[in-house]
């Protein structure tokens, strides 16, 4: 019998539907292989039970003819994600042992679609990071080693890093991942999968925990592009509850899946040409323009004039709402309180928020306090969102002249664990490709495209216009057929 | 102009006055969330879990909490803003779950508007005047602390976290505390007409920032300290007292006004420092990213526009022009019960001047008797109209129109079953009064002839003695025209 | 600009984070650095350009008037609002005495 876990979520969906093996055979498999796999520690919570209790379901469903759409397909859920009775804690000391009495849209969404739950997935704290080291419960470890016979443990990506780690594993089909400033796209491209964030609003943002309300987007990671289509399909939908939700009816993205871009127009960045950049990832992004001209597209070049200015943007715009969304983490109302002998409130606020949260994110909540105080909130914050402004321009006037643009994803493959931890701003630095299409709300995704000299995936970004996840996905799905991406890390965990 | 002058030492000094006037707004669920808004609940029922902070909650307005808040914009004659914004405003405190009040400081839902003070010469504002207000805002209000259930610990209770509030503030534009008294309970009543606050004070549905500065007659503004949570019209008056005294004799002293948060004793009638709250300031305003620009259309507009009630103003002026009297305008004016009372029994046709004199007399002297508010009243202006039409027609004389009222009072029953079940219905039947007369004069015939003879003062004891006689039934001025008559 | 140690104890002390001298020290490095780097936006010529406000054509929604329509909203869940508090008491949020 085939490994059940090297299925796809298409696979599984439609071998159960099929009757090619029970859901509980595909959830024990998937829960085999993360109870094996502590050394990757991509999980905070594993919850076996749960993925059993929807595969029994799922059975129970197929016999009953009332199967839902991702019936049988086990999942993992980003620890970012609020998940009623099951511990939620954002990797963050400050909210160990915290267990909501609530279930986010999103994973609710999920579950109703006929899915169950392997875990919750480790991640940068609060999403606030590029590589996974920021997570309170330990660093996840990326599955790939590079081909120099060392053996240094690599970065999976950050911030969905358990997500990451957890599907190159193989240790889940698909997951959740949220992205603010490229941590589903990034994390995507390190291990050699692929991940949607779609256009802002598209996913509700309730019963998430925020990092930064403007930005911060729900998407799938998952193998290919047509798994990232299902999955999208079962998050994205309209929310009342969350205000800057979008009103839109959800396409039918995997029916409409098609590689053939005739007519399309890719466009090409002329500043995402950084000097100095790993010939590797230049190499691999001229490999991909001839992809999609291969597959019918025509390929035109493109400025993005405000592109330098996109990441010093965003680290203005996403700590200063960091700071405030953080604020209601006071060891009042749930989480830790750490309340020395004698202190009063003010004390214990203090104390508390210096215990429970960790250096990066004390670091954003201090930037983000200094740009938004008094004095230096129009040098700042205001001058960054007017920078917003030009950078969704600078976007606008290009999808005049194209229907999708395409870049790397990140300027780098993965990198070692503690490479770039003791400087902040270098670890910034990884996200440059990322930010501009998290800043514009565009939908935008990281397809697997190649393996650089040291063995390591590499991955193709293509940006869409908003609200055409399928232009994007069919992008992907273009480079996807031609690249034929179909390495995997060896085990040895 | 006010002449209201603190006299210190170096001569009389002018107090500059404005008042910022937290009001909650009528609405059933809160400003962002779908928890209730009754007061007096069980600590913490009425809390969400938006309400309460969790993680990844997010706030959606309340379509009525913004409806009301423009519909009070154009109580007040103010700007309306077809684009504002929801802003953070960010500080810590045990009150405050979200870290941040939602509030709006750079985009209000309503800018520049102004209400009247009527002139009150016995308090010293011997004209109309005007009082600038400069916005509206609309904002979150928070939970409430708990200090003495436990030797070491404070009690949260969040069941007003995130209630809506109107943040509407004035102008510095009051110059004595008898202007400022009369400021809130204007604004109270516009409020109460429009329906969109209760102007509970008692409740804390209204409370006051009171903002205090003095200065010599002509000079610039002087450093003003700011006075919170003032809940009721007597202590924002007294707080205006005491600081602008306070702060004269600071400044005489060779000291200096710093501006500065003060919190009001009413047991000891003072204010003093918040020390507490005094950490440097810096609220870090931003606009909140969980929310858009909150935009109005025209048709929301029209209708916040058509739903207003007739104000007290306006309302005042038809009185005035109906020819009830300045003093009857304002008091019937003054509370919308009373008001909308009074137009009911207008509507039920009772002449205005008669039905505002027994409204102001009558009904408001039993009432206060009874200790009942008009709303509980236990005649209907259907009644009353009835009765004062009696009147009116001459069925009844005024003083069986008080009896009537009385045993209407008592009973629940009409006046007009009333008069006729006791018959207490007023006769003009000329023989039978006539006959009453003749015996009178036959019994007073020395009183008759002191008349005669000049004083004709005694016209009174004749008319008390035939009213008496008849049982005050006798059609009063049909009983002059006989008696007029018999006595030549 | 750039920021001295005071500032940095400042800000902590707005932002509710206690910190040691050592953590001021290293921090104040670290904040330089991301701040010089981000003072490049100023640039960028902004005139005429309004501040970002909605980042997708969007407008914002209200709600209805209606209490408890939705349990996820809605109030009346005062166990699952205290579930997980440090210091739950009869019904209450302890928090250490608060003086006025």
């Amino acid at each position: 019998m085939t490994d059940l876990t090297n299925l796809t979520v298409a696979q599984i969906r439609d071998g159960h539907r099929a009757g090619d093996f029970s859901a509980v055979e595909v959830a024990e498999a998937f829960n085999a292989n993360v109870a094996g796999a502590k050394a990757l520690n991509a999980f905070i919570v594993e919850t076996p039970e749960h993925a059993l209790a929807a595969a029994k379901a799922a059975d129970a469903d197929r016999s009953a003819g009332t199967l839902k759409p991702l019936s049988g397909v086990p999942i993992g859920m980003k620890d970012l994600f609020a998940t009623n009775g099951v511990q939620t804690t954002a990797a963050s000391h400050m909210l160990e042992g915290f267990v909501p009495r609530y279930e986010s849209t999103v994973s609710a969404k999920l579950w109703d679609a006929g899915c169950g739950m392997l875990g919750k997935l480790n991640l940068d704290q609060f999403a606030m990071g590029s590589s996974n080291e920021t997570s309170y419960f330990g660093n996840v470890i990326s599955p790939w080693k590079r081909n120099d016979g060392g053996n240094a443990a690599l970065a999976p990506g950050g911030s969905s890093g358990g997500s990451s780690s957890a599907i190159a594993a193989r240790l889940c089909p698909a997951a959740t991942g949220t992205d603010t400033g490229g941590s589903i796209r990034q994390p995507a491209a390190f291990v050699g999968i692929s991940g949607i964030k779609p256009t802002y609003g598209r996913c509700s943002r309730w019963g998430i925990v925020a990092f930064a309300s403007s930005l911060d987007q729900a998407g799938p990671m998952a193998r290919d592009v047509m798994d990232c289509a299902i999955m999208l399909e079962n998050m994205a939908g309209f929310d009342p509850k969350d205000a800057t939700s979008l009103d839109m009816a959800v396409p039918n993205w995997e029916a409409a899946l098609s590689s053939d871009l005739k007519g399309k127009k890719v466009g090409i960045p002329k500043e995402y040409r950084l000097e100095g950049i790993d010939p590797d990832i230049d190499a691999m992004w001229d490999a991909g323009i001839a992809m999609l001209k291969d597959a019918g597209a025509e390929v035109v070049e493109i400025s993005l004039p405000h592109t330098k200015y996109a990441l010093p943007a965003y680290y203005i715009i996403a700590p200063a709402e960091a700071s405030s969304n953080l604020a209601r983490y006071d060891g009042v109302r749930y989480g830790l309180r750490d309340l020395p002998q004698g202190a009063g409130l003010q004390d214990m606020y203090a104390a508390t928020r210096a215990d429970g949260f960790g250096p990066e994110v004390k670091r954003r909540i201090m930037i983000g306090t200094y740009v938004l105080s008094a004095g230096f909130y129009d040098a700042y914050y205001t001058q960054a969102q007017k920078v917003r402004t030009l950078i969704a321009r600078d976007f606008e006037q290009a999808f005049a002249s194209c229907d999708v643009i395409l870049a790397p994803t990140a300027p780098s493959a993965a990198f070692g664990l503690g490479e770039k931890t003791a400087d902040p701003l270098s670890m910034y630095l990884n996200d440059v490709f990322a930010v501009p299409a998290s800043l514009a709300g565009l939908p935008a995704m990281s397809v697997p495209a190649a393996l650089n000299r040291e063995g390591l995936p590499l991955g193709l970004q293509i940006i869409g216009k908003a609200f055409d996840e399928q232009g994007v996905l069919n992008a992907g799905l273009a480079i996807e057929e031609r690249a034929g991406f179909n390495a995997r890390a060896e085990k040895w965990w | 102009m006010s002449d209201y002058r603190i006299k210190g030492e170096t001569g009389e000094w002018e107090v500059v006055i404005g008042l910022e006037v937290h009001a909650q707004v009528t609405s059933n669920a809160k400003l962002f969330s779908g928890a209730a808004t009754a007061f007096g609940a069980e600590p913490n029922t009425q809390v969400s879990l938006i309400d309460a902070a969790m993680p990844g909650m997010l706030p959606v307005p309340n379509r009525e909490c913004i409806r009301q808040a423009v519909r009070t914009g154009m109580a007040i004659e103010a700007q309306i803003n077809k684009w504002s914004r929801f802003d953070r405003k960010n500080y810590f405190y045990a009150d405050l779950p979200q870290g941040y009040q939602i509030s709006q400081l750079y985009h209000p839902l309503v800018g520049e508007g102004s209400l009247t003070i009527a002139a009150d010469e016995k308090a010293g504002i011997p004209g109309d005047k005007v009082i600038g207000i400069e916005r509206i805002h609309v904002e979150q209000d928070a939970g409430k602390l708990m200090h003495d259930q436990h030797p070491t610990m404070s009690y949260v209770d969040l069941n007003r976290s995130g209630v809506a509030l109107m943040e509407i503030v004035s102008r510095p534009d009051m110059r004595s505390p008898a202007e400022a008294g009369a400021y809130v309970r204007k604004l109270r009543s516009i409020l109460r007409y429009v329906g969109s606050c209760d102007g509970n004070m008692e409740e804390g549905s209204m409370r006051a920032d009171v903002n205090v500065s003095v200065r010599k007659p002509g000079d610039e503004f002087g450093t003003r300290t700011e006075t919170k949570n003032v809940n009721s019209v007597r202590f924002v008056m007294a707080v205006i007292e005491g600081e602008a005294k306070r702060q004269v004799e600071l400044i005489e002293s060779g000291g200096t006004v710093v501006q500065e948060t003060r919190l009001y004793d009413p047991d000891r009638n003072e204010t003093r420092s918040m020390r507490s709250k005094e950490d440097a300031h810096d609220y870090r305003y931003f606009p909140d990213p969980d929310l858009l620009p909150l935009e109005l259309d025209d048709a929301f507009l029209a209708e916040c526009r058509e739903s207003l009630p007739e104000l007290p103003d306006a309302k005042r002026a038809r009185y005035l022009a109906a020819g009830i009297s300045p003093y009857n305008a304002d008091v019937l004016t003054a509370e919308v019960e009373a008001a909308r009372w009074f137009d009911t029994l207008l509507e039920a046709g009772a002449k205005p001047v008669a039905a505002a004199n027994w409204v102001t007399s009558e009904l408001f002297g039993a009432l206060n008797r009874m200790g009942r508010d008009i709303s509980d009243s236990p005649v209907s202006p259907a009644h009353a109209a009835e009765l004062l039409g009696l009147v009116a027609d001459g069925t009844i004389s005024g003083t069986i129109a008080k009896a009537v009222f009385e045993k209407m009072l008592e009973s629940g029953d009409a006046a007009g079953v009333i008069v006729e079940r006791d018959g207490l219905k007023q006769t003009s039947d000329t023989g039978a009064i006539e006959a009453e007369i003749a015996k009178i004069l036959t019994a007073n015939a020395d009183k008759v002839e002191q008349y005669k003879g000049g004083k004709e003062a005694l016209f009174g004891f004749f008319v008390g003695q035939t009213m008496k006689a008849m049982q005050g039934k006798a059609n009063p001025q049909v009983v002059n025209e006989l008696l007029k008559k018999a006595l030549g | 600009m750039s920021i001295d140690q005071a500032t940095v104890r400042k800000i902590a002390s707005l932002a509710r984070i206690a910190i040691s001298d050592a953590e001021a020290a290293a921090m104040e490095g670290e904040l330089n650095g991301i701040l010089g780097w981000v003072e490049q936006l100023g640039e960028v010529d902004v005139t005429g350009v309004e501040p970002m406000t909605a980042v997708i054509p969007n407008h914002l929604r209200l709600r209805d008037d209606v209490v408890d329509a939705d349990p996820l909203t809605g109030g009346n869940r005062r166990d699952d609002v205290l579930a997980n508090a440090p210091a739950p008491q009869h019904g209450f949020f302890g928090v250490p005495k608060v003086i006025e």
